[in-house]
């Protein structure tokens, strides 16, 4: 693998990721348990859709095939996409959606700012500007899943059955591949190894705040991020997000 | 125009009083919360406020309906913002709300039971991309019609919260006339959609300003307040003189075959909408009413235990911070 073909992958990666777990936020708009956590929602998924743009526009330079953010978005299959298993998970309830943010949440904020000081200056400057947007995602996923995991009897056992469903899409995220050891030699993307002792740190502070148990396998779905095999769920988000584009070909909108 | 056919209250407050408080609003004072009020004058408020809130609210629903079927990262994006300041003018309007002595949980359950209504432009489904552009245009620019004025209301709160919701509207309006303007640009098909939602969209955009004047017998109380400050049939007017020039730079027909620009009156001559079917709309048989309330009650149901347990949390940080002092 050239690193032009492996940087281009992994921006699909931050793409993919940001692209597919906006969508799913974004399913929640007008549904949401109160009106605050309506705006929170659309905001984290306006913000995420923000990163994708960022992440695609630079995709498509580095792959030089003419390809913008939209195409990328709107024109690729299945097994195009790079995105982890975690992100194309349904949203299941309100304590799931936040599960799954806070475990990705987690991750992304380690990730971007070790990308802030990435070699490539372009890398650097999304990861700075996206940083900023997921600290505060960090800080409203890991209190709501403190608030409802220390919350009810019942909160507490929506949140512990949400962390045992989505705990084996965890270790995806750290584990590494050519694509990510390119990127860890070209010095664009850090080591996932200690990238993980930090995510364990965090998240065992905020899992005990949450009287939550953390699940003893430590068992790792995989196939998302490489695009192998991915959840039978991303078809189906596909079929709806690329619709339009897909049944008027060549329209602007 | 979120609020329609809000009934004024009676009120038997002491004549003195009321006197001296229409003075104040003749002389264009604004009435803040903890000022005397006629209960009238408060209740009418209550509903008129309240009714605009759960609009913003239930509104989220047909333009969220498209979201995930945006047709670029860019319009996902804008329609997101858009809906998110939709939620964000309900906010402040129960904020408002809340200011004349009404919870708003007290009022989440009125709108949740049908004791309270929201605007019936929200009971039309959005069927095709070309509709965010039709409510975009359509429905918010009605709605600016009637809150453009809103700014100079009576009661403080209501007027201040408006300022802040006009600003974000207009840009609202513009985002729908864009994406009309692309589609009536685009493809055949595009075009063909974009006429479709100006079809269906029309008549219901111009029922948003509730019934003619000779059948609103509320009226009057509510512009005596500077509750309400213009008549339905002004800013009907208002908006068909705007928009129909827009519809022909779009290459779109508006589907009322009456339509005449009227030099006497300055104005065009229109086709009044079937008002039996905005009837039917408010009574709750509008093409979606059923499933906008159930939307909005599951929603409330299936968030209960989120509620319950963040407001458990927040009790026990409470009692041990308590505890630790």
């Amino acid at each position: 693998m050239t690193d032009h073909t492996a940087l281009f992958e992994y921006l699909l990666r931050l793409g993919d990721n940001t692209l597919v777990l906006g969508h799913r936020v974004s399913e929640w708009c007008g549904h949401a348990p109160v009106l605050e956590e309506d705006i929170a929602l659309a905001n984290t998924a306006l913000d995420l859709i923000g990163q994708t743009q960022m992440w695609f526009g630079l995709a498509g330079e580095v792959e030089g095939a003419e390809r913008s953010a939209d195409d990328l978005a709107m024109l690729r299959d299945v097994w195009d996409f790079r995105n982890l298993l975690l992100v194309e998970q349904p949203n299941g309830d309100f304590g799931q959606t936040l599960m799954r943010q806070c475990l990705f949440d987690a991750f992304h904020f380690e990730l971007l700012t070790e990308l802030t000081r990435a070699s490539d200056d372009r890398i650097a400057a999304i990861a700075a500007k996206a940083l900023k947007e997921v600290t505060y995602h960090l800080d409203r996923s890991s209190e709501t899943v403190i608030g409802l995991g220390d919350g009810t009897e019942e909160s507490h056992r929506r949140m512990q059955a949400a962390l045992d469903l989505l705990w084996p899409y965890v270790g995806e995220m750290f584990t590494a591949d050519a694509v990510d050891d390119a990127m860890h030699t070209a010095r664009i993307a850090p080591d996932l190894t200690t990238l993980r002792a930090r995510y364990d740190e965090r998240l065992n502070n905020i899992l005990s705040e949450a009287t939550l148990r953390k699940p003893d396998s430590n068992f790792a779905q995989s196939g998302g991020k490489s695009g192998f095999r991915h959840t039978e769920h991303l078809g189906h988000m596909l079929t709806q997000m690329q619709w339009l584009q897909r049944a008027y070909p060549g329209a602007t909108w | 125009m979120y609020a329609q056919m809000v009934t004024s209250e009676a009120t038997q407050d002491d004549p003195e009083k009321l006197a001296a408080f229409q003075a104040r609003i003749d002389a264009g004072e604004k009435i803040e919360p903890k000022e005397w009020m006629p209960e009238g004058y408060r209740k009418t408020l209550i509903r008129q406020i309240g009714q605009h809130a759960h609009s913003e609210i239930v509104g989220q629903l047909p333009e969220g309906n498209w979201i995930t079927r945006a047709p670029s990262l860019e319009r996902k994006a804008i329609l997101l913002a858009k809906v998110q300041d939709e939620a964000g003018h309900g906010l402040y309007l129960y904020c408002a709300a809340e200011t004349l002595g009404v919870s708003r949980d007290e009022l989440t359950e009125m709108l949740l039971d049908g004791r309270m209504k929201y605007s019936s432009i929200f009971n039309y489904p959005t069927l095709t991309w070309a509709d965010m552009g039709a409510v975009g245009w359509l429905v918010d620019g009605a709605a600016i019609m009637n809150q453009v004025p809103l700014q100079r209301t009576s009661y403080g709160p209501y007027s201040r919260a408006m300022v802040r919701i006009c600003k974000e509207e207009s840009f609202h309006q513009r985002q729908g006339y864009h994406i009309m303007m692309k589609m009536a640009q685009g493809t055949s098909a595009q075009k063909k959609m974009a006429q479709d939602a100006l079809n269906r969209f029309w008549y219901p955009s111009l029922m948003m300003f509730g019934p003619s004047d000779k059948d609103s017998v509320h009226s009057a109380q509510s512009m005596k307040w500077k509750i309400k400050m213009n008549t339905n049939d002004e800013l009907r007017q208002k908006f068909v003189d705007q928009t129909v020039p827009q519809a022909e730079f779009l290459g779109l027909t508006v589907p009322d075959e009456t339509l005449h620009w009227n030099d006497e009156k300055g104005g065009y001559d229109f086709a009044e909408p079937d008002w039996s079917e905005f009837f039917d709309v408010i009574k709750g048989n509008g093409p979606c009413n059923t499933e906008r309330l159930a939307a909005r009650n599951k929603a409330w149901d299936d968030g209960a235990w989120v509620r319950d347990g963040l407001m458990a949390h927040a009790e026990k940080k409470r009692t041990s911070k308590l505890a630790a002092e």
